[in-house]
């Protein structure tokens, strides 16, 4: 059944329909978060402007730690069952995370200059970040370095073991004292963003989504033509 | 069901995650003083001895306490448990103020006074436009 659902998949996110509507969906989400981001949120009452740097920041950060948590739990698949659909996703999806973890360290520095009074801070939530880029890059790297079946085991065991480092990035700002503030979107309690500010929050999170989607089907689509072709390992 | 080399590396993969969770629990443990970014007050007044390392300590601005001179500026941390005086010359970031967050990094010249060297201002995880915090001021 799941071979099933699989290739279902597989042809949709292979057929040019698919990205055009991600691309367009892409398009209007991110014109409207800049809109509601650069000219419609107001200021606010401490940071005055530099509040809409939150907006490209907080959103990147959550989609980089989705991204690796998603590889993650595929790793599993990967590892146990040698699941080579769960191979080509994973893989695929690895660049966006590590270009969004990359905007959101940077982000944050230009952030903190102005606020803080300090480009980088040995902070536990911003080492924990650059840790989870360290990861990235290991990951990346390890299907780089290793031949199909080594590749396939190193790397997801990367994955695994930098899974340990997801939860530590969300509570570390609570476990330890910490230059960063706590988070401000909660599930369990109310929010304290103001809903002016959370509305373009939010538009950006699923604009920055959509663009990691969009990648990963241009990657997908490569990465099936480098396994039709055979021999050719690189493009 | 499943075959026994599926089995085994699932064994695999618990133990080896459990490995690593150790491993970073253990080490975060070892490093505490080193994770922590600055300490409290009060964590200042329970110092056995005062070394002549850098330190950073945060806290609250304490309401009024800020005093400034020419180049310098006196202010008091205070976690409203214990009191820390701090002294600083130059300039400090624009969210610093009073009853708000700071993080000062310098020497301690006893368990009360700080020699500052940088001042960082802590934003809390409140957002909210002016009408709105002026609203809640009345």
């Amino acid at each position: 059944m799941f071979n099933k659902i699989f290739e279902i998949l597989k042809i949709i996110s292979l057929s040019k329909l698919t990205r055009v509507i991600v691309f367009s969906l892409f398009v209007i989400f991110l014109t409207l978060g800049l809109l509601e981001s650069l000219i419609l949120s107001p200021e606010d009452y401490l940071q005055s402007d530099a509040v809409r740097i939150m907006y490209v920041h907080v959103p990147a950060a959550w989609i980089s730690l989705g991204i690796f948590s998603f590889i993650a739990f595929l790793s599993l698949g990967i590892y146990i069952f040698k699941n080579k659909n769960f191979v080509i996703i994973a893989k695929s999806f690895a660049p966006s995370g590590l270009v969004f973890n990359l905007i959101a360290l940077v982000t944050g520095s230009i952030w903190g200059k102005p606020t803080w009074g300090t480009w980088w801070a040995w902070d536990p939530r911003i080492t924990s970040m650059l840790v989870l880029f360290l990861f990235y890059i290991l990951y990346i790297a390890s299907w780089r370095l290793f031949e199909n079946d080594k590749a396939e085991k190193i790397s997801s065991l990367v994955a695994i073991a930098g899974f340990v480092n997801v939860p530590i990035i969300k509570f570390s700002v609570d476990w330890w004292a910490s230059l960063h503030q706590p988070s401000s979107v909660k599930i369990l309690s109310e929010t304290t963003i103001h809903s002016s500010m959370l509305t373009p929050l939010l538009l950006m999170t699923a604009a920055f989504a959509l663009f990691s989607v969009l990648i990963f089907l241009m990657k997908y689509n490569i990465e099936l033509i480098k396994i039709k072709t055979k021999g050719l390992d690189r493009l | 069901m499943y075959s026994k080399k599926v089995k085994l590396r699932f064994v695999f993969v618990i133990v080896f995650l459990i490995l690593i969770v150790l491993t970073t629990f253990t080490v975060l443990k070892v490093l505490k003083d080193n994770v922590v970014y600055f300490k409290s007050p009060s964590e200042i007044n329970l110092l056995s001895e005062i070394s002549n390392k850098k330190i950073r300590v945060g806290g609250m601005v304490k309401k009024d306490s800020v005093m400034m001179n020419n180049n310098k500026i006196n202010f008091i941390i205070t976690d409203f448990k214990n009191e820390l005086y701090v002294t600083f010359s130059g300039t400090v970031p624009n969210l610093f103020e009073e009853e708000k967050g700071v993080v000062a990094e310098g020497f301690l010249n006893d368990k009360k006074f700080l020699v500052a060297d940088k001042i960082l201002a802590k934003h809390d995880e409140n957002y909210m436009p002016p009408e709105v915090k002026k609203s809640l001021g009345e």
